[in-house]
Order: structure tokens, then sequence, then C-alpha cells
């Protein structure tokens, strides 16, 4: 398994979160470029890279950043997205607390990339103490006289899941509850108090300076032609040595899930995965067989890649409680805004809690198909899509062990 | 209004609204720092708030419902939040969830933390305490309690 530390190769490094070991180690080093490129250079770079968000969606960077206006008519902003909260997902807390000068580093270029003089940081409220690490290092990248040409503001969130979609997380931005937007029909920047913004995930940005230090073909070196580049992986669950560990795309998943992970915990058998987060359709071991993780292998084995967090289940989980366990929270992190989504949450939840209490019918079964249906596609973020995913891959992928506790 | 935010507060207000294109961002970060004063937010709180961000009220307090970590009363005991998504309850947070019960302190069942990786999981006034045993919490609490 190749080697592939792009955005982790300071995570070893003890106190690399200070700017004297940072740069030691080359941070900054990429702001040089600065003097030679234009901002439109560097989006084409970035452009090229073929970079895709690595908050979960894979949309290309570079498209995205080619949105804003550079004709300075309104000012532009920055959103750095850490509002981390897709369970199984604990990568950006990596990087704010391990190398944090890695971060305001590609802030920096972003933000001259898109002419933006001020850039915020979004951070979920639970993630306080990392927070305080990336505080300090904005402070000292302040006193070093490093930030200089825009600034950085941590925005503190206040414990809601749905504040890591972009339009949501610009609403909580703006005073208000946190309730995503709808989307316009043609391509646009996202709106900061109608102000042209970009919202980048933090891993994102934090792989800007390595594109505009070597280029978009040393990114393009790694991962698969469509997927390009390396991704913070992640397992949690049933596995031996849980974490996170940086891999290009295209790795296979069960060697990687042996060669960083260990394999199941404590030698048992490996029963399902589900790949990037509780938002992605549930995998079976066999499906896992010869699956690379890369955006096009997952989207061709009917799930999806999201942010790489995968949780590991072995030959004992009931399946079942698993999904009971994934759809108690997304009834709980139901923003409400639409029908589908707030009354489908609750009442598919309701119902997987019969059938664990064995109190479940054959009727509640495709009850939870129709729930399924109702909130697929007719709402205004992809929450209740996501949930029908989940409840549709279990029951189909798992229907015997539904079926064997029902009256 | 009985509620005042302290110096030390009002010189970070101002510094903050020259960050922002519009003082109706300050909403979060000042329910944030009415918190940090009181423990929860007052009603009060919640008007002076509406006084610096120039957002109603009412909206104001919908704002402060609507994120679970804003506190409408006073606690009266110590906070323990205990993770109880996936990856934690596969990583044996009944347990640790059931062991809490026995303790004086004010349970939440909280959504993922974010310690997927070192989990159970539990937090307490801002701090993450990681790969949880009894033995542990036990430990954790003499020292908080």
């Amino acid at each position: 398994m190749r080697e592939s530390k792009i955005v982790s190769s300071k995570f070893h490094i003890q106190n690399a979160f200070n700017l004297h070991v940072a740069k030691e180690y080359g941070a900054y080093k990429s702001l040089e470029k600065m003097d030679i490129y234009a901002p439109q250079q560097i989006i084409q770079i970035i452009k090229d890279s073929m970079l895709r968000g690595k908050g979960g969606g894979g949309a290309p960077a570079g498209l995205k950043w080619e949105l804003m206006p550079l004709d300075d008519k309104k000012p532009n902003f920055l959103v750095v997205n850490c509002d981390e909260s897709e369970p199984g997902t604990f990568k950006d807390r990596q990087i704010i607390s391990k190398d944090p000068h890695l971060l305001i580093e590609g802030i920096i270029l972003s933000c001259y990339a898109i002419k933006a003089k001020a850039a915020y940081i979004y951070i979920r409220g639970e993630y306080k103490a990392y927070q305080n690490i990336l505080q300090s290092a904005i402070d000292e990248a302040y006193e070093a006289g490093i930030l200089k040409e825009c600034d950085i503001t941590i925005h503190r969130g206040a414990g809601a899941y749905i504040c890591g979609e972009k339009s949501a997380l610009l609403e909580s931005m703006e005073g208000k509850r946190g309730h995503p937007r709808l989307k316009p029909k043609q391509k646009e920047p996202e709106w900061f108090f109608e102000n042209p913004t970009l919202v980048n995930n933090v891993e994102t940005i934090a792989t800007v300076p390595f594109i505009v230090q070597n280029g978009a073909d040393a990114y393009r070196s790694y991962g698969t032609e469509k997927s390009p580049g390396t991704l913070l992986f992640a397992m949690s669950g049933h596995i031996e040595r849980p974490g996170v560990y940086e891999a290009e795309f295209g790795t296979n998943m069960l060697e990687y899930i042996e060669h960083y992970g260990g394999g199941v915990k404590n030698g048992k058998k490996l029963k399902a995965v589900i790949p990037g987060g509780v938002s992605c359709g549930v995998l079976t071991a066999a499906e896992c067989e010869g699956l690379t993780l890369d955006y096009e292998a997952l989207r061709g084995a009917g799930s999806s890649l999201g942010t790489g967090g995968m949780i590991i289940m072995d030959e004992d989980t009931d399946m079942v409680a698993a999904l009971k366990n994934i759809l108690e929270f997304y009834h709980e992190e139901s923003c409400g805004q639409c029908t589908p989504c707030r009354e489908g949450s609750g009442w598919s939840d309701t119902i997987v809690a019969r059938i664990l209490e064995g109190k479940g019918t054959e009727a509640d079964l495709e009850k939870l198909f129709e729930l399924a249906d109702i909130m697929n596609g007719k709402t205004i973020c992809v929450f209740a899509p996501s949930i029908s995913q989940v409840i549709v891959s279990f029951i189909q992928k798992f229907r015997d062990e539904f079926e064997a506790v029902l009256v | 209004m009985s509620f005042k935010f302290t110096q030390e507060n009002l010189n970070k207000i101002e510094e903050l609204k020259k960050r922002y294109p519009s003082p109706k961002a300050l909403s979060l970060p000042c329910l944030w720092m009415a918190q940090s004063q009181e423990e929860f937010i007052s009603l009060d709180a919640i008007d002076t708030i509406s006084e610096v961000t120039t957002i109603p009220p009412m909206e104001i307090y919908r704002v402060a419902t609507f994120y679970t970590m804003f506190q409408l009363e006073k606690p009266k005991k110590l906070q323990v939040d205990v993770c109880k998504t996936l990856s934690c309850k596969l990583c044996g947070s009944d347990k640790i969830l059931k062991y809490l019960e026995s303790k004086d302190v004010n349970i939440n069942h909280v959504e993922c933390l974010g310690s997927c990786g070192t989990a159970p999981v539990m937090q307490i006034k801002d701090k993450n305490y990681e790969n949880l045993t009894p033995q542990k919490i036990d430990t954790i609490l003499e020292e908080l309690l």
C-alpha cells in the first residue's frame, strides 16, 4: 500500500501545532507562490488538480471557486466548514488539533485566489478543546505577521448536525436557525449576507497548500483518474486499531481495513461496513470484496463514499438495533423545516423501535419502504434522502434479521 | 434588564462587530458569551443580545431553542454528555450510560461527538473523555464532583 501523506504529513510530529515546529517542517512554504501566480492562476491549478470537496459531497472544488466573482463589486468571503458531525467522522479534528497551521496556510492561499479579505471557520460547538488549539495557532500566525492580507475568525456552532450542510451553515452564521436554503437553478456562489461566498471543508482547504506548492499533476499522481488525490479515511466500531489514516483514492477497502486497522476486532468476521458516515447505505461483507475506496466505485456499489469515515460491524452485530440507532440520530437531528423529513424521520424511528421490541409486523417493513419513498427527493436538502438510502439498504440487505424478530 | 455583558465580553463584541458584515452574525457568539457568564441563557440575556444583534428577542429565543448546546434553564447538577451514536454504541456506550446512572450527575444522551475512533466517549465542560471504562469514570468524577 503506497504511503500517501498529503494532509497528514505532520500528524506524527509532536507539537506541530506550534508555529516554530510547523515551520521547521515546511509550513507556509507554499505562500511564496503568491508572488508568482495571479489569483486566477491558482484557481486554474486547483481546477487542473481535479481536487474534490472532502466534506462528503465530492464536488469538484475548482468549479466552485470559479463561481466567485473577482470584480470587487461586493466583498467575497471564505467559509471553512468544520462542523464535522457525521457519525463515524473525526478527520477534521485531527487537522485542527495536530496541524492547524496547514489549514491557516490553505486559507491564506484560498482567500488570495478568490480575493476574499475575511475567512470564517465554522466549528461545531462540541469541538471547543480543538477550537482552542486552532485559535492559538491563528494568534501565532497574526503575531508572526503571516496573517495580514485576510482575517480569520472562528465561529462556534452550538449542536446542530444540519449546520454541516453549507446553506444551513450560512443561515446559522447569519444568526438564524440552521435551516437549509432552496438551491438555485443556475450555478452561483453561496451567499453570506448577500455577498458571494465560498464554502469548503477543512480538509479540502488543507489540501490546497500541497497542490499550489507541487502542482496539479503531483496531486493527480495519487488516486484514480476520476477521484484523484487522497482522503483522510477513518475507521471506527469493531476494529482493532480505530483511527484516521490518509490513503489515496482507489485503495482496496478490505486491504485498507486490514493494513491500517489490523482487521476486525477480536479476530471476528466482518458483517457489514457503513463506508462514509451514517448517511451512506450499508454494505455487506460480500459487497466489500474487491471494492475500492473512490467516489465511482462506492456509487457503483449502490452506496456513497461520504466522508470516508468507515463504521465496521462484526458478525455479532444486531442490524435491527444498528438501524434503530441511526434513525434515532436522524429523528433527533432533522431540522424540522420540511414535512416529509420531520415526520418521516420520527415515524421510521418509532416503527423500527417497535420491530426491535419484537412487536413489528410484515406491514411495518412495507411501511418503512413507503416512508423511504416519501422522504426521497422531496425535501430542500439531502438529509431525508440519506435516511431513505439507509432504511432501504438495511432492510434489503439484512431482511432475514428483520423478519426474524417480527411477530 | 438585570443581565449585563462583562466588560471583557463587551470588548469582544466590539471586536467581532468589525469582523462581520452585519451585527446579526453575532447572535451565536453572544449566546455563547451569555451562557458562559450565567451557565444558561436567561430571558434578560435574550433581550440584551437582541439589542446587540438588531434581531428581535423572539427570533433570538427561536435560535436559542434550535441549538441543543444552549441551556435555557440553570443546570442543577454536573452536566455529562454521553454519546449514544453508532460507533460508540458498537463499542459499549450502553454500559457506560448504565454505570453513569448510579452517579449524582445530569446525563444528556447526545449524538456523535466526533470521538468515534476513541469510543465510548463523554463530554464534561467542553472536554472529551475517551476510551471510557467504569474505572475511568470513577477517577474523572472524583475530581469533578
